[in-house]
Parts: C-alpha cells; sequence; structure tokens
C-alpha cells in the first residue's frame, strides 16, 4: 500500500523539492490510514478462511493463518464428510457453495443481459425517436426511482407467487430482466450525446431504426454499454432482499441468501468462523475480480454518477 | 441506493430531434418507437406500476396470503398509530440514518479533501471505493466476525488498550451504532469520491482569487469549497438519508432485529409482519408509510435545499 505514495503525481513540482512538510505527511497517514481499513479487512478474510477453527480463540490477533488448513474450503464446497466437518466445528449441514455460485452466474448473468439490452432499446427511442408524449412516459419511468424496492417487493412476490414461479430462476429474475430506470436513463444521457452524423447519412441510404440500432447506435456505444453491465452485473450479484423472499430452495439459492443460511448454522455455540470467512470469500471473489480487471472503468464512473 | 443519486441530477432540456422531415409525418415515428420500448413497458407496468397500485391496494385490507384480501379500510393504519413496534422501528431506524449522517458525510467530507489535496491517482481511488463493491451482506458477515466479542480482533485490540470488551452486537446500547459503522464502512469511499468529483468540478481560479485576496486554507474552505459542493453534498445527503431509510440486509444476517428490539429497523419489521407472520395488509400499510417519509425526504431536498442549483453557473 505505502508504494501508491511513489506513484502519486505530486500537486506541484515546487512542493516536491520542501525536504518535509508536516501537513503533507499528516494528509498521507491520514490517508494510509483510511486505505488500511478499507483494505486490510479482506486480509484478515482471506487469513481467517485458512485458519483452523478451534485455534482461531488461542491466536486471535496473529497476522497469519491459526494452524494453516485447507478444511474450511472443503468444508464450504460440500467436500469433507459431516463427521470430518464436525470435527472441525461445521455444522455437518450439507452445505454446496459450488451451487450457489452457479445460481448467482446465472441470476446475475441473465438479469444483467436483459435489463442492459432492453434498457438500450427503450433508451434509443427516447434519445432518437419523435412520438407524442415521449417526454412524458420518459419522466413516469424515472419516477420509479422515487419507489423504494421494498414497497414493490411485496406485490412483486405475490405477483410470482400467483403465477406459481416462487422457487424458480425464471420468478427470480423476471423483475429485473426488462429495464431499470437507471439504466434508461443513463444510456438515453449517452445516446443524447452522441454525433448523429453517421445515422442521418445511414437514414438518407434508407437504413431502417432497426439496423442503426444494432449496426451504428451499439457498436459506438459499446464502452458505456460495458460500464453499466459491469455496475448492473455488480448490483445484481449484491441482491439479497428479492432472491431471499422468491429463491429460498436449494436450486435456485444465490451466494448471498447462502451466506446468511450458513451463518445461521451455529454448530456448536459460536459459528464455524472459518468455513464463514471462506464462504464470504468465495462470494466476494468474483467481484474482486472484475474490479481487479475493470477497476479504472469502475472508478471513473463514479464522476458521472455524481453532478458533473 | 446508487441509482437514486442520479435522480437529483436534472434532466438536460430535450433537445428535439432535427427535423427536416418533421412536417410530413404528424405521427413521428410512434410505430417503431412502440416496438423498441414495448420490452420496457412491460417491466415498468408489471413491475412497477402495478405493484404500487396494488401496494397502496394491500395496505386497506387484511390479508394472509390464503384467500382473497379483505376491504378493512383505514384498520391498519389506525393499528399502527398504537403499534408500540411500529414507533420502536421508526426510532431505531431513526438513529441509524441519524448516525451515518454525521459519520459518513463528515467522514467522506474528510477524504474527499485529502484526495484533493494529496492524492488523486487511480490505484488509491479504487482501495477506498473496494468496502463499496461488496455486498452488505459480505459486509455485515466480515464485521460480525471481526467484531466479535470472544475472539473477535477488534475487541482483541480494545483490551490490549486496556479497555473493556464490547458487545457490538449483543447490547441494546450498542447494536444500532454497530450497523451504523458497518454502513459508514462500506459507502465511506465511495461518498468521499462523489464529494471528491465534485471538488474536481470547480474551477482553479476561484481559489487563485481567494489566495490573493490572503484567505486562509479554512477560509477557503467555509467561504468557497462548501457552498461550492452544495448541490453534491445536498444529493449526498439525500441519498444516505434514502438509503439508510432502508437499512436489512446487514440486520438481518447479524442481529435478526435484536437483541430485543434494539434492531428492528422499519423494513426488517415489515419484512417479519408480511413473511413471517403473513400479514400482508399490515406490511403494506408500513410500506406506505416507508414510503411517504421517503417522498418526503426527496421534496424537502429540492424544495428548501435547492440541490438541483448551482451556484458556479
Amino acid at each position: 500500500m505505502t508504494t501508491t505514495i511513489g506513484r502519486t503525481p505530486a500537486p506541484a513540482p515546487a512542493r516536491r523539492r520542501r525536504p518535509f512538510n508536516p501537513r503533507t505527511a499528516g494528509a498521507w497517514a491520514l490517508l494510509v490510514l483510511a486505505i488500511a481499513v478499507s483494505v486490510l479487512p479482506f486480509l484478515w478474510i482471506l487469513r481467517t478462511a485458512l485458519s483452523t477453527n478451534s485455534s482461531l480463540a488461542a491466536q486471535s490477533a496473529s497476522l497469519l493463518p491459526a494452524d494453516f488448513t485447507w478444511g474450511a474450503f472443503l468444508r464450504v464446497f460440500g467436500l469433507q464428510s459431516p463427521a470430518d466437518a464436525i470435527a472441525e466445528g461445521g455444522s455437518g449441514a450439507a452445505i454446496d457453495f459450488w451451487l450457489y455460485l452457479r445460481n448467482s452466474v446465472i441470476f446475475s448473468s441473465i438479469t444483467t443481459a436483459g435489463a442492459v439490452f432492453f434498457s438500450a432499446m427503450a433508451a434509443y427511442a427516447f434519445a432518437r425517436l419523435r412520438w407524442k408524449g415521449r417526454n412524458a412516459v420518459f419522466s413516469l419511468f424515472l419516477g420509479t426511482m422515487l419507489v423504494p424496492p421494498i414497497f414493490t417487493a411485496l406485490p412483486n412476490f405475490l405477483l410470482i407467487k400467483n403465477l406459481d414461479l416462487l422457487n424458480t430462476m425464471l420468478g427470480m429474475v423476471l423483475p429485473y430482466l426488462f429495464m431499470t430506470p437507471f439504466a434508461i436513463f443513463f444510456l438515453r444521457q449517452f445516446f443524447l450525446n452522441m454525433s448523429r452524423e453517421v445515422e442521418e447519412a445511414a437514414m438518407l441510404d434508407g437504413a431502417k431504426h432497426l439496423r442503426i440500432f444494432f449496426q451504428i447506435v451499439l457498436p459506438n456505444a459499446a464502452a458505456p454499454l460495458a460500464t453499466l453491465a459491469l455496475l448492473t452485473f455488480i448490483g445484481q450479484w449484491n441482491e439479497y432482499f428479492w432472491p431471499l423472499l422468491v429463491g429460498s430452495q436449494d436450486d435456485v439459492r444465490v451466494l448471498q441468501v447462502g451466506l446468511g443460511v450458513f451463518k445461521s448454522q451455529s454448530p456448536q455455540g459460536s459459528p464455524d468462523w472459518s468455513g464463514l470467512m471462506t464462504a464470504t470469500l468465495v462470494s466476494a471473489l468474483p467481484v474482486l475480480i472484475l474490479f481487479a480487471a475493470f477497476g479504472k472503468k469502475i472508478v471513473n464512473s463514479i464522476g458521472f454518477s455524481g453532478i458533473k | 441506493m446508487t441509482t437514486l443519486a442520479k435522480h437529483t441530477r436534472p434532466a438536460p432540456p430535450q433537445p428535439g430531434t432535427p427535423s427536416p422531415r418533421g412536417g410530413l409525418r404528424r405521427l413521428g415515428d410512434l410505430k417503431i418507437a412502440l416496438f423498441f420500448i414495448a420490452p420496457a413497458m412491460i417491466g415498468f407496468i408489471f413491475f412497477y406500476v402495478v405493484p404500487t397500485i396494488r401496494g397502496v391496494y394491500l395496505s386497506f385490507t387484511e390479508y394472509n396470503i390464503l384467500g382473497d384480501p379483505e376491504w378493512v379500510g383505514m384498520d391498519n393504519y389506525t393499528a399502527i398509530a398504537k403499534d408500540p413496534l411500529f414507533w420502536n422501528s421508526l426510532a431505531v431506524t431513526g438513529q441509524y440514518v441519524f448516525l451515518n449522517i454525521v459519520l459518513q458525510t463528515a467522514l467522506a467530507l474528510g477524504l474527499a479533501l485529502l484526495m484533493h489535496k494529496v492524492a488523486k491517482s487511480t490505484l488509491i481511488r479504487g482501495a477506498l471505493l473496494l468496502p463499496w463493491m461488496m455486498s452488505n451482506v459480505i459486509a455485515a458477515l466480515l464485521w460480525f466476525w471481526m467484531l466479535d466479542y470472544q475472539i473477535g480482533v477488534v475487541n482483541q485490540f480494545i483490551e490490549w488498550a486496556g479497555l473493556p470488551r464490547v458487545a457490538f452486537f449483543g447490547s441494546e446500547e450498542w447494536a444500532i451504532p454497530t450497523q451504523a459503522l458497518i454502513n459508514t464502512w462500506r459507502h465511506m469511499g465511495y461518498t468521499a469520491l462523489l464529494i471528491f468529483a465534485g471538488m474536481q468540478a470547480i474551477p482553479g481560479h476561484v481559489y487563485e482569487v481567494a489566495k490573493l485576496d490572503g484567505a486562509s486554507p479554512f477560509q477557503t474552505f467555509r467561504k468557497i469549497t462548501l457552498p461550492l459542493l452544495r448541490p453534491v453534498l445536498v444529493m449526498v445527503l439525500v441519498v444516505t438519508v434514502i438509503g439508510s431509510f432502508q437499512v436489512f440486509d446487514t440486520v438481518s444476517v447479524t442481529t435478526g432485529g435484536g437483541p430485543v428490539n434494539a434492531t428492528r429497523v422499519i423494513q426488517y419489521y415489515i419484512y417479519q409482519r408480511a413473511f413471517t407472520e403473513s400479514d400482508f395488509g399490515y406490511g403494506s400499510a408500513i410500506a406506505v408509510i416507508l414510503f411517504l417519509i421517503l417522498a418526503l425526504v426527496a421534496f424537502i431536498q429540492m424544495k428548501f435545499l435547492k440541490g438541483n442549483e448551482s451556484d458556479l453557473d
């Protein structure tokens, strides 16, 4: 972490030559502290995941794993026999995070693909097509951002139940599949700022809107579409409330819900800490990988969500 | 939560499509527009509009999922007015919201200033953003472990410092502050980045003038940075308030409303009434009240704080 200090451009060259500026040093110290608070807990997850449960109490503040073992990983992925699991402080109940991992991937991928694509279509209609009531409809769409998710969650649950889709992947993805108000807003904004010249030239050549959308608009908007997909995917990955309501059974249960269930199985008085931290790590890992790969995109997108 | 952030930004004026052919085609592109908007419209109607109306309707009924909803008028609301658990949940949530505003905004503002002064690298911003990428459940479990009374590392440090161990989740006075701390940990960097982005937008010449006039750093901060940051700060405040009012995940996986009623926040209470006790009418009525509270927050923001206007222009 301290290596970051060397990498940052000093604010002004004049300041760099100064041997020691207590104010700058103090600012750096605080910043390093904030970074430590943000990042160190993740190392603590890893350290605990590689520890033996029974040794955690005796070595509660050692930085290294307490009696290194892969046992917790075996347990979390259902590869340990119940007897072994109980011996190592697990609950012995069947737990299979491969399954939850798979469900999370399916749930997040489908909802992201659907929401981003359909929102892009709608955004095109709002940004490029002329039709009566366009602005009114757009305002209505935006207005849905004001409705708190809990408020629609209860009736949506009843709808999914009436459709007999509880504990199915279809029931879980439906409410997110068609659009998110933010995605429409975000993409419309981008389309409006995009140059129309190519599109108008194509239009003069007799190209239809469908072709323009697929062959000109979508490719030109690849970058914002990717950012949006990334943010949507992470948001869906982290979703907890709706999957908890609708997908409580094993074959559709996602990681976040699985984590909650795993935590509530306190086997021998205290939770299976190393198992729980392993499961937490497994749930965090895909997002961590995405962040390592596309961090810059994500960080730069925050400027957009603020005010210009 | 993030999505709400965008709403406060005023939509740009509609740039009318330049249309050399506008006069001829009165209907415009209605047909093709219907095609493009159809999927989103399905989602909008069936998962936003209908449930909103149905939610309001259910709040006037008694409904336990089996059978049909039975109209009971204002009964749910009058019952809620006399329900000590509801008032408790409101008080507990209010406490949580307040703590989040104070902790999160203060820390994020400080952090943004630090970033603005000494470090603008993407790597540092990324590191600070990391907690925000994690789900509430992960953040909650992580801190549930680190703050454990017996063998959590934080209590170990507290003991080394010669202080008594703290039952972060197990004591009534600490339970809500602990939840607020978890949320602050998750959002601090994100909020700081939003404020930081706002600071970047303040033109440098404003500061130069202040410097020429001999303003101290503190004066510059108070008289220039803060007022020009107002739109961003208002937005951050509103997002924090609206998001905090809907706290659920961290409570659900750690304390489950306890100890006693210490963390039975509004959304958790709704969840319990509707899903544990199968009382959908009552749950919906509380949800309506929560909705009204949030709408009021948004209204106050637009009306009095003028969050959508900048002093820069």
